[in-house]
């Protein structure tokens, strides 16, 4: 067993609530401790930073000083998150000065930091902790060579904080298919979805949203998976306001990472949230289970 | 006085604004560049001809995806994305008004949510937004939150963190330390 601080994100317990219920799901069966951050804040976020980068580093201190505190990895499953909480993290480590001033404010709240935590996103650690290949060796229910489009996004992967290629990205791949499952081609996998911009300019994110789906549909992907929170809502809540903008007919599930490699472990529909997703997985997992009764030999 | 450039070099993610050399490959990458005022490549630009009040009152920065593409494909190093930061921080930090966007107000919603509840309360950041934007708008959102509601994932009460108060308190002293400099 490996023992982790984990840090959910605030989006976690919201509107990517499937992704922190298949995370938690998944930890054990893949002997990961996860061992939630006491009283974790938001992680200081991309719009913070983008109102004031100091207070949004001092905002992600907290959580660095909690976590070092535990003397543990701080795991995010969010990429987001852990793009801004190992942004603040190098910045500090950088920046004396602000680390000085961030400890004489963290000391209101008993608190110091020391630049000791390593922040390291989910995915990452599934591949070079628990590896693709334990992964495999614990699958119950292989997903019989379920067509995926692998989706990074683009916090998982860029700015390239050494983990996969910015340009080029293979880990979603490599796992989709240690599941029993095929990574299609997905010439966009490591496009941007609009993020969070499908708020005050939804035409535009709509418009980046629907080339990511034709291009998973044109290459046969019968779902596509992404650990990206943000990416997941865009491609799945918005799926239904892209076929009515661009008279289309998508009905392709949008799964998390966590939720795909759940099912492969045999891990309950209920337990991974998949209730939670808006474009229905069923057709998925009817789709694995027929092909293992060898009702469907595959379309 | 600071010049602009220096301004911009003294703020997280604008230090390395000296080193492009204008080679355009941030522009030709950005998903976004054709939405914006002025191009990536020309804000840079326009920032070292000292054209302050014209960048800091553009649109450009507040279209940026984050998706970070410019960053890893810049040759010199220039962090783009984190200079796009830079200067939302300077335009929202010295009260510029934006015109032809939005996010700045989202962003503002957005923030004053995790001030007010330690971490980031979906719905009421949302609720918000249009409050303070355009309410009709709302109404295009219906469906989609609506969705988002009926599958659980959108909570109308945030939830209690503890953390809350320590948030404020730790905010609060920051900007003493900062005030007295």
């Amino acid at each position: 067993m490996k023992y982790y601080s984990y840090f959910p994100g605030c989006s976690s317990e919201a509107t990517a609530k499937g992704l922190g219920l298949s995370v938690q799901a998944i930890a054990k069966p893949l002997d990961m401790e996860l061992m939630e951050l006491e009283d974790w804040t938001c992680c200081g976020s991309t719009p913070y930073g983008s109102l004031d980068e100091r207070e949004a580093i001092l905002v992600a201190a907290r959580n660095l000083a909690l976590a070092e505190k535990t003397g543990l990895d701080l795991v995010t499953p969010c990429p987001s998150c852990f793009v801004t909480l190992y942004g603040a993290n190098l910045h500090l480590k950088q920046h004396p000065q602000l680390m000085g001033e961030v400890n004489e404010a963290l000391a209101v709240i008993n608190l110091d930091y020391h630049g000791k935590v390593r922040v390291r996103q989910l995915i990452e650690v599934l591949f070079r902790d628990v590896t693709p290949e334990v992964i495999a060796s614990k699958v119950k229910r292989p997903l019989n060579g379920l067509k995926v489009a692998p989706y990074y996004g683009c916090q998982m992967v860029r700015p390239d904080y050494g983990f996969d290629d910015p340009e080029s990205p293979q880990s979603l791949d490599i796992l989709v298919n240690n599941l029993g499952g095929e990574a299609v081609p997905y010439p966009l996998k490591n496009r941007c979805c609009g993020g969070s911009l499908i708020i005050p300019e939804e035409g535009l994110a709509l418009s980046l949203i629907r080339k990511l789906l034709e291009n998973a549909v044109e290459n046969g992907a019968q779902c596509i998976t992404t650990p990206c929170p943000l990416c997941q809502m865009n491609l799945d809540a918005y799926q239904g306001k892209v076929n009515s903008k661009f008279k289309t007919n998508y009905n392709l599930p949008v799964l998390f990472t966590s939720q795909l490699i759940g099912i492969a472990l045999g891990i309950d529909p209920a337990s991974l949230g998949l209730n939670t997703n808006i474009v229905s997985p069923s057709k998925v997992l009817d789709y694995i289970s027929k092909v293992k009764q060898g009702v469907n030999s595959g379309t | 006085m600071k010049s602009f450039v220096e301004e911009v070099a003294a703020t997280p993610g604008g230090e390395n604004i000296r080193a492009c050399i204008q080679c355009g490959i941030c522009t030709g990458t950005c998903p976004v560049a054709n939405e914006m005022e002025y191009s990536p490549r020309g804000i840079i630009a326009m920032i070292r001809a000292g054209m302050r009040d014209e960048v800091l009152s553009s649109n450009s920065m507040w279209y940026c995806l984050s998706c970070y593409m410019c960053t890893v494909r810049c040759p010199r190093g220039v962090k783009p994305t984190e200079m796009a930061h830079a200067l939302e921080c300077l335009a929202n930090q010295q009260g510029f008004k934006v015109k032809g966007t939005r996010t700045p107000a989202m962003y503002r919603s957005f923030v004053s949510s995790i001030k007010g509840n330690g971490r980031v309360h979906e719905f009421g950041t949302m609720f918000r937004y249009y409050l303070t934007t355009n309410p009709l708008a709302a109404l295009k959102m219906l469906s989609v939150g609506l969705k988002l509601f009926l599958h659980k994932r959108l909570p109308l009460i945030p939830k209690r963190v503890k953390g809350k108060q320590d948030l404020s308190e730790l905010i609060q002293k920051f900007g003493e330390i900062r005030g007295s400099q």
